[in-house]
């Protein structure tokens, strides 16, 4: 027990017995009304895990599909939107809503607030996006995908489109103004813990970027509606869209992986996180990936470009670079601050396996995405496009796997076992890797985007069986873990309050964490506030000062 | 293991006016890119030759839609003197300012209704149809917006709550916003048509 509150035993249990003594039909209304953010939390994260679960599931169908067209396992009709579903629901239905789950249910916790800032607001935004998710599901099943022939469909698929999208900008919203506004005393933002920042720098890119896409949709919307084709009619909904769910706006959501991992690495080695300063400013830059989305520019360079005039390569250049390369340089940053603390032989805790490799993956989808736009590398319209989606689809889930395990004490008071859970991190990882790079072989081999017919030279069937094992294996991952949280979060060991030894404020509350989080407001004095409480480990360890830059 | 020094409660750090400015901030990029892809159009149609983009015959009725523009200025002054007013505890002016802004929104909502009146378009008629209606629409619905903020702006001060200035503050915010919305709307729609 580090600081704060009555001990769990009293705080944790008797709220979770509060939840059952009215019935089923009190927990409900209790969930449903709740403004309570580490529920909000944890309603995003539950769902978004299922929705994964029915992803994965269609990423190897549609592998499956590559590897024998002729087998027609899908109807070549609903292929197009089948892909479309694939492609918009693990965007807006997993990895965005994961992420942000994650940060409406702990970042408070990591800024030692008692509540959410606009917690309502959060909660419908959850319900909206669960709402719209439902219909944009239900309205590609009912034939209403892009390229649907059901008009009514196709119109309920926009509309739903724009409410899971309303849904996301809201609790993105909430996050971001509770880092702006209810951070403890003496936490400035230079002390703001690195997934708190990556909350933030996520959720405002969200704030900025989807009202876009909204606008678009609405636009969208009305042209087919009133049986216009300005934008394509039926078909042109990808076209027009397609921005928001491909590289490198997809950067965006995916932005709190470098702040998971650098939180796990200063957590596994009990010590401060050294260039603390280098870390925001690359999360900041990994964040920069909005304008992408605000600009909706495909920002490449040309074919021969160094035969280009100088005038002509500089105007490929600058935007290449700003849209493409600033994030990567980012990615790298972080990496470059997470390398450093990893020579100092961290101990191996699970949280920060998962964290590790799917950043790790996260990096690869970057430099894939900047490689991409090289006219030169000849991958346009390929599934390398693909191969890159994937990464840093499967790699933000990944770490937020570790997320879960990390903060799971914190949410339902006990915890995943290490050893048992660390074989899924390796396991995600290897499928990741597995759906991931066989693609960037078969984009060099030109075999075609968002296609199920081709015929190119070299084991075309080889890259796409890896491919579909690779998401069948991720299937299997989604599962176990699932498997065991369910069963290590009901009747698993009780977590201590500090159970990972952690830094910041979060851990310094009981487990799990009462209504309130905490029961004093407390003054900050550095990045790593408990660990200016705690001995120092070893002779090796930085003292319990602030760092420099720190304060 | 050590407690962590206990702070006094924190000074408010006006929760409310940040998440407006954010939700301004959303609906400017909502706006702009809306904007931006009505003079893609525009710019594609009009590269055509002998193509047209507004309708032959159709006449902005202009004298409204300047109106609404000097409308909007009126507006922003009177949010700012609601600001003014509450920051200085005159509960009657700050009432009184609000209640002139709501008129110039309900007399905005109007005048866009007569530029609607005037034109005589049809939805489904062409591009520039849907995306003038799209727009303008829009608009009208950040306006209802505004209004409704305006009304629990209104009511929360002249029911008592006085000391909540932060929400006249952040009021003035949103009209400005809006402010800004119809300023980008008259010279995109309207002037360069």
């Amino acid at each position: 027990m580090t600081t704060i509150d009555p001990h769990a035993a009293g705080a944790g249990v008797a709220a979770g017995a509060g939840e059952r003594t009215g019935g089923l039909a009190a927990t409900v209304a209790d969930w449903v009304t709740t403004t309570d953010h580490k529920k909000i939390g944890r309603l995003f994260i539950i769902d978004s895990l299922v929705v994964l679960l029915a992803m994965a599931a269609i990423g190897a169908v549609l592998g499956f599909e590559r590897i024998d067209a002729s087998a027609n396992t899908i109807d070549a009709n609903a292929l197009p939107q089948i892909f479309s579903m694939y492609r918009v629901v693990l965007t807006f239905g997993v990895v965005a809503p994961l992420g942000l789950g994650l940060a409406i249910a702990i970042v408070p916790l990591q800024l030692g607030a008692r509540a959410l800032a606009f917690p309502r607001l959060a909660a419908s935004g959850f319900w909206a996006w669960l709402l719209g998710s439902g219909l944009v599901i239900g309205s590609i099943i009912a034939n209403g995908g892009p390229g649907g022939g059901n008009p009514d469909m196709v119109d309920l698929f926009l509309v739903g489109h724009v409410v899971l999208l309303a849904g996301l900008v809201a609790a993105a919203g909430a996050v971001t103004t509770s880092v702006l506004t209810t951070r403890a005393p003496g936490m400035n933002m230079r002390r703001v813990p690195m997934f708190a920042w990556s909350a933030l720098v996520g959720s405002l890119g969200l704030v900025l970027m989807l009202p876009v896409v909204v606008g678009t949709l609405v636009l969208v919307t009305v042209d087919h509606k009133y049986g216009r084709t300005t934008f394509g009619g039926n078909t042109g909904v990808g076209e027009w869209l397609g921005f928001a769910f491909t590289q490198p706006a997809t950067f965006v959501y995916a932005v709190p992986v470098f702040g998971l991992v650098a939180d796990t690495i200063a957590t596994a080695t009990r010590r401060r996180l050294a260039m603390r300063g280098v870390a925001l400013i690359g999360i900041g830059l990994v964040g920069s990936a909005f304008l992408a989305g605000v600009a909706q520019v495909d920002a490449g360079l040309r074919r021969d470009v160094l035969d280009a005039s100088f005038s002509d390569a500089l105007g490929d250049f600058v935007p290449f670079a700003v849209l493409n390369l600033l994030p990567l340089v980012g990615a790298l940053a972080v990496f470059a601050v997470v390398m450093q603390a990893v020579a100092a032989r961290p101990r191996i805790i699970s949280p920060f396996v998962f964290s590790f490799l799917g950043a790790a993956m996260v990096l690869v989808g970057i430099a894939a995405n900047a490689l991409y736009h090289v006219g030169d590398a000849q991958l346009a319209d390929t599934v390398f496009e693909e191969g890159a989606w994937i990464a840093v689809c499967y790699g933000a889930v990944l770490a937020a796997l570790g997320g879960v395990t990390y903060w799971g004490p914190k949410l339902w008071g006990r915890s995943i076992a290490d050893k048992k859970v660390l074989p899924f991190a390796l396991l995600g990882f290897f499928a990741t890797v597995l759906a991931t790079f066989p693609y960037f072989v078969a984009g060099f081999a030109d075999q075609p985007g968002g296609a199920t017919t081709f015929d190119y030279g070299g084991p075309q069937d080889l890259w796409n069986t890896l491919s579909t094992v690779g998401h069948a294996l991720m299937v299997l991952t989604v599962i176990g873990f699932v498997a065991l949280a369910l069963r290590s979060f009901a009747t698993g060991a009780h977590a201590g309050d500090d159970p990972w030894d952690g830094q910041t404020l979060e851990w310094a509350t009981s487990s799990p964490a009462p209504a309130n989080n905490f029961a004093e407001i407390h003054v900050i004095k550095s990045g790593a506030p408990l660990l200016d409480l705690k001995p120092a480990v070893g002779s090796a360890s930085m003292p319990a000062q602030p760092a420099r830059g720190d304060s | 293991m050590h407690a962590l020094p206990a702070a006094p409660v924190p000074a408010p750090r006006r929760q409310l006016f940040v998440g407006t400015s954010l939700a301004c901030a959303a609906g400017a990029t909502l706006y702009g890119g809306m904007l931006a892809l009505f003079l893609r159009f525009r710019h594609a149609t009009l590269a055509v030759p002998q193509s047209e983009w507004k309708p032959a015959g159709v006449t902005v009725p202009e004298v409204a839609t300047n109106t609404m523009l000097i409308s909007f200025l009126a507006a922003l002054v009177f949010a700012q003197w609601a600001v003014y007013a509450a920051r200085r505890g005159i509960r009657s002016h700050t009432g009184m300012a609000l209640g002139l802004v709501a008129l110039v929104g309900v007399a905005v909502v109007n005048s866009q209704a007569f530029v609607y009146g005037q034109m005589h378009l049809a939805v489904a008629g062409g591009t520039y149809q849907m995306m003038f209606y799209t727009l303008t629409g829009t608009f009208l619905a950040l306006m209802i917006i505004g209004l409704v903020f305006t009304a629990v702006t209104a009511f929360r001060f002249l029911g008592g709550r006085t000391e909540d200035r932060e929400i006249v503050a952040a009021h003035a915010m949103y009209w400005y916003f809006l402010g800004a919305v119809y300023t980008a709307l008259w010279f995109v729609v309207y002037v360069t048509k």
